[in-house]
């Protein structure tokens, strides 16, 4: 069943798969090879799967290199430190020189639990969002992770996969369509627009069903890659229910809400109210912990849909 | 080329310096004066490259870590043919292909980006080994500042390629002893640069003059010998070296103004005119 796979077990399968066809297809850890289940590939292709060391700089400046040989490198690392920590060589050495580097930063946002407060990535999608040409996306579950895979690399130029290691609830049919620079209208509805991204999907489904009971009808779209935002898709929405709710394991500022927003307020100018980290560090704890503490619980996302419906 | 050849050129790629940063006015005049040597002895001796066919598969390669020496790199590659040498006039015009620091994407024959400090060896490890896996049996080159040497990345990469043996890989350090703000040993010191370098397994090479075309020759053919390790060539150069007004300037030709009268000196000067 698709609901038990693991998104690292679709990610590390996906590359074998592709390292077996394609001999430019390379892979660098930097210490997290096992969390990653990259490990595996080490042995498997001990010269294109690469063990950097707890050195992620240079892991991201080798895969430049690599990439200006013609090579497609993936790196991976936990997501603070496959983009906070690295910040610049992304900038520089990857996206200024058009390099063809795959960034896989895996736990992000509470996602990364116990680890705490300095592995919990709030802010990595706001980090990369102004850099030209990145692209941004967050799988929201395996099925999806397994459809956008041949796509990302396919896609020449850098994209940051910022990705659960275990297994979010799956929201996708397997036979569903998916196309890396489109939103999902997941549910259709007529009153009030959600955008939502990775875990918090699955809570705006949630929350939709049980605003259901309250005659709220709301519309749900998936929106998993942040950059480039599928501005049609939105905007459409936003003018068919004339208010929205972003929601997203990220801060509020310079993540989903944001790109929404901007979108929204060129195009169609619609009030929105957001479900997201404001102004928190991270902290440990389990999910459900976790999940209150930084209010994006269900309940957050139906208070956030009623305050906006008062603003139509 | 013989080394009488070899000095010729590098006086070329000296008067390319000059006419390319006095175009504009100003530049990084002293770490570009100090790497000519060095340059013209890599594309006049040693790289397999073709001009007329830049993108050349399995040619030798070469990363110029401290990236604002770009005019040094434009200077050589010029002389060579890649580009008219009048485009040297263009460098920082608008729309130029020759930026302030070195870029992939603009100018012939540059193979990696590089201006952020500290991130080109990084680069030139994974290009060295891409090379290994194609097997195609190139040669590597990343020259590395002094200064930029106090950047953590370097000896990320330094540590990776010593540990993993990454033979086809000849760094050079361009010690100069100058950084932007004084004298590096002043700021943070590189003390026992060679060293440093053989405690990360590197084969060191110290060239007592790195504005010696011979001497640096010398070196990179040693290098090239050696199996099994990276290899650094640590250069002491001269700030500025051939023109007495940048050398005398010391800290302060790391950037500095050149008007046209000072360019008609620097140019007598570099062709022993004076």
């Amino acid at each position: 069943m698709i609901q038990d796979v693991l998104m690292r077990d679709v990610f590390v399968d996906f590359l074998r798969e592709q390292m077996q066809k394609n001999d430019k297809v390379m892979v660098l850890d930097a210490d997290l090879a096992k969390c990653a289940g990259t490990i595996a590939l080490e042995k498997e292709f001990p010269d294109r799967a690469l063990n950097v060391g707890i050195a992620e700089a240079n892991m991201a400046g080798i895969a430049a290199g690599l990439s200006s040989y013609g090579y497609i490198p993936f790196i991976t690392s936990f997501a603070p430190f496959a983009t906070r920590r690295i910040a610049d060589q992304i900038m520089i050495s990857i996206c200024y020189a058009k390099q063809n580097v795959k960034i896989i930063g895996t736990d992000p946002g509470i996602a990364a639990e116990l680890n705490g407060g300095t592995h919990m990535p709030f802010e990595d999608i706001g980090m990369l969002r102004s850099i030209p040409n990145i692209v941004i996306y967050e799988p929201t579950d395996a099925v999806e992770l397994k459809k956008a895979l041949p796509q990302i690399i396919e896609h020449k130029g850098p994209v940051y996969v910022r990705m659960h290691r275990k297994n979010p609830a799956v929201v996708h049919s397997e036979d569903c369509e998916f196309n890396l620079f489109k939103a999902d209208v997941l549910r259709e509805g007529k009153d009030v627009t959600i955008v939502a991204s990775g875990i918090m999907v699955e809570t705006a489904l949630k929350a939709a069903e049980e605003l259901k009971a309250e005659n709220i009808d709301v519309e749900v779209v998936c929106s998993p890659t942040i950059k480039p935002i599928d501005a049609e898709t939105i905007i459409k929405s936003a003018k068919k229910t004339g208010a929205v709710v972003t929601c997203e394991n990220h801060n509020v500022m310079g993540g989903l809400r944001s790109a929404v927003c901007e979108v929204l307020a060129e195009n169609a100018p619609t009030p929105v109210r957001s479900v997201g980290v404001k102004e928190k560090f991270g902290e440990v704890g389990k999910v459900p912990y976790l999940r209150k503490a930084f209010n994006l619980e269900v309940v957050d996302v139906v208070k956030a849909v009623k305050e906006v419906i008062t603003l139509k | 080329m013989a080394k009488s050849e070899l000095a010729t050129l590098a006086q070329e790629i000296r008067v390319n310096i000059v006419n390319c940063i006095s175009s504009l006015g100003v530049g990084h005049i002293g770490g570009c004066l100090s790497i000519a040597d060095v340059l013209a002895v890599l594309y006049g001796k040693h790289m397999n490259v073709d001009p007329k066919n830049p993108k050349m598969e399995g040619r030798d390669r070469l990363v110029c870590s401290k990236g604002h020496a770009g005019p040094a790199v434009y200077s050589v590659l010029a002389e060579m043919g890649y580009f008219d040498k009048s485009e040297l006039a263009t460098l920082n015009q608008s729309g130029t292909n020759l930026p302030s620091h070195c870029d992939m994407n603009k100018t012939l024959g540059v193979d990696m980006t590089a201006g952020s400090l500290g991130q080109g060896l990084s680069c030139a490890v994974g290009i060295a080994i891409g090379s290994k896996l194609a097997k195609d049996n190139a040669t590597i080159y990343c020259i590395v500042g002094d200064g930029e040497s106090q950047e953590g990345q370097i000896w990320e990469a330094a540590m990776y390629a010593g540990s993993h043996g990454i033979d086809n890989l000849i760094a050079f350090t361009d010690y100069n002893k100058l950084q932007l703000d004084g004298y590096v040993k002043d700021i943070n010191d590189l003390a026992s640069l060679s060293a440093k370098w053989r405690a990360f397994n590197w084969e060191v090479f110290d060239v007592i003059d790195g504005n010696d075309v011979e001497q640096i020759d010398q070196a990179i053919t040693q290098a090239k010998a050696v199996i099994g390790k990276p290899k650094m060539v640590i250069l002491n150069t001269i700030k500025g070296k051939g023109v007495s007004f940048v050398e005398a300037a010391k800290v302060g030709s790391h950037s500095m103004s050149v008007n046209a009268e000072q360019r008609a000196q620097a140019l007598a000067e570099i062709r022993g005119e004076i």
